[in-house]
């Protein structure tokens, strides 16, 4: 039996126990659903405006039934959705869909931001490593060829100097060992006044000093007068109160270019003390990968050829030796004379205290390869660098 | 299958006055392109079920509340709805690689998505709190509350000796519901 307005009004100043409660929420449920009518409704309206807790209880009740009111509909609608969908032949749809791109176009559209920042990744560091591995400031398989006298010799003097020094600690060491040099390569006269020629990278690093060696063993000091790092040339000038000037050069240095096949030899310090002669020809009048500066000659090269005269049949200096291919069989290069010249030019004067002549006079044409050889050596040196 | 698409305001008008067919014609209308959006997305038919679902309800919500203005395609605006769930959905599971690939244009439907998603809490926490409740509660609430079954029934279900008894029952679960629900976070 649902509680009338009345009965509750009549107990309204007494509600304190739940059965008047669980009446007055019945009738609260009653007015919201609109159930009530005429003059109950009206008394009831009276009753709640009178009373502010009656007022809350009816709002918060109203909430609720809201509350519930929206889950019974969402509910309502989920299975009738729920009903609809089951009627649809999903999978056929999904086949439709899914014909159309093969697996690697749906690879590619799901994934291909993921695919970019890996492939980006890789090109990075794929410049990374070439970059530290020297790709740029080199090039490939191109091998430079001064001779880096093994860290391993120069470590163990030194291991050695400490060992003497031990016992006499306190007093200098007694003698200086002989330092075969960091670096080594070859050069050749330019004049005979002791301009050499040799190659930029010889002497490129940071060194304390430079020393030629003639091919009888005479070591002079020598000193850098001027460097050309674009075609890898250097000239050299021997500065030492034992130096005497040379005899003429026997050679003249060619300003026109060699030709394909053209007979070379070369003359270098590759070997220990004494100079190593090759024989080839030139296999490209380009460089490496097509390079102009540089012919590709098919000559035995080794480390401590670098700066080695690049010399024609009839004994003229068509080249400077610098280097070889390390992947290719008997592919080395050597600096086109003509780019010695240009070099030669580029020195500013105030770098020249003496005279720069080159010697066009060639007396080694009517020569034997054998005998020109034997003349030329005198003029080819080994440069060290400490 | 009837594929023909309803006018938006059919389905308006549909909505407000609670017509199954037009609620199934809505449903049939635009289901393929909310699968093809969740499908090529890296999801699943379920997904698509599940989201084209809750897509509806917003709708439904929306257009009940009386706040629905055609200021853009229904088929926009669905299209969007599942768009930002989706994308949610992805955010939620952590496979949401930075874009999505868009079949449709779409429009901004934050404020929608909001009231929603308030909505949907509100929801939760209704179910869980009528889990909550244990039985017998639990069944005499969701009879008379969502089943629209009379006191006389459910007196008679649950064997009680009178209705004023079973209105008793009823109270005390309602209190506990309310208790329950507004104690939930």
């Amino acid at each position: 039996m649902p509680a009338t307005a009345e009965e509750i009004v009549f107990s309204a100043e007494v509600i304190t126990n739940m059965s008047t409660n669980q009446q007055l929420t019945e009738a609260i449920e009653h007015y919201l659903n609109g159930e009530m009518t005429g003059e109950e409704l009206a008394r009831f309206d009276e009753y709640r405006k009178n009373n502010a807790e009656v007022d809350s209880k009816i709002v918060e009740q109203k909430h609720f039934a809201g509350l519930l009111k929206q889950y019974r509909e969402r509910l309502e609608l989920e299975n009738k959705l729920n009903a609809i969908h089951a009627e649809i032949d999903v999978h056929a749809l999904v086949e439709e869909m899914t014909v159309h791109p093969s697996g690697i176009v749906r690879m590619w559209r799901n994934h291909h931001s993921k695919i970019s920042v890996a492939a980006s990744l890789l090109i990075f560091f794929g410049m990374a490593t070439m970059f530290v591995a020297g790709y740029f400031t080199k090039k490939a398989g191109y091998e430079q060829l001064r001779d880096q006298i093994t860290v391993v010799k120069h470590d163990q003097n030194k291991l050695k100097q400490q060992l003497n020094s031990i016992p006499k600690a306190g007093t200098a060491p007694k003698s200086h060992l002989v330092n075969p040099g960091n670096y080594r390569g070859t050069s050749f006269a330019l004049s005979a006044n002791g301009y050499l020629v040799t190659n930029y990278h010889v002497v490129s690093g940071k060194f304390d000093s430079l020393y030629v060696q003639d091919v009888a063993g005479n070591s002079y000091r020598a000193k850098l007068v001027y460097s050309e790092p674009l075609y890898d040339i250097a000239i050299l000038k021997i500065k030492d109160a034992s130096f005497e000037s040379l005899p003429a050069l026997p050679y003249s240095f060619k300003k026109t270019k060699g030709e394909l096949a053209d007979d070379v030899y070369s003359i270098g310090y590759s070997e220990g003390d004494s100079p190593v002669m090759d024989k080839g020809y030139i296999s490209s009048v380009n460089g490496v990968k097509g390079d102009s500066v540089g012919y590709r000659v098919s000559i035995p090269v080794n480390p401590g050829s670098s700066g080695s005269p690049l010399i024609n049949s009839s004994g003229n200096i068509i080249g400077v030796i610098a280097g070889r291919d390390s992947r290719t069989e008997g592919a080395s290069y050597a600096i086109k004379s003509a780019y010695l010249f240009k070099a030669i030019k580029n020195i500013p004067l105030d770098s020249l205290k003496s005279k720069l002549t080159l010697n066009n006079k060639n007396t080694l044409a009517k020569l034997k390869p054998a005998q020109q050889v034997k003349k030329l050596q005198n003029y080819v040196f080994m440069v060290k660098v400490y | 299958m009837n594929n023909s698409v309803p006018t938006d305001s059919e389905v308006i008008l549909g909505i407000l006055n609670n017509s199954d067919t037009v609620l199934k014609k809505l449903y049939l209308a635009y289901f393929p392109m909310v699968l093809q959006l969740i499908i090529n997305n890296s999801g699943t038919q379920d997904d698509a079920k599940d989201i084209y679902q809750e897509a509806i309800i917003v709708l439904y919500n929306k257009v009940k509340g009386g706040e629905f203005e055609l200021s853009s395609k229904l088929k926009t605006f669905i299209y969007s709805v599942c768009r930002r769930l989706w994308l949610k959905r992805l955010t939620q599971m952590n496979r949401y690689g930075g874009d999505i690939r868009d079949f449709e244009q779409h429009a901004a439907v934050e404020e929608d998505m909001d009231l929603h998603s308030d909505r949907d809490i509100q929801f939760n926490k209704m179910a869980s709190s009528l889990g909550l409740l244990g039985e017998p509660c639990k069944t005499i609430i969701e009879d008379f509350y969502i089943h629209d079954r009379s006191m006389q029934e459910i007196c008679e279900k649950f064997g009680y000796t009178n209705a004023d008894n079973a209105k008793t029952q009823k109270y005390k679960c309602l209190q506990r519901l309310k208790k329950l629900f507004f104690q939930q976070k």
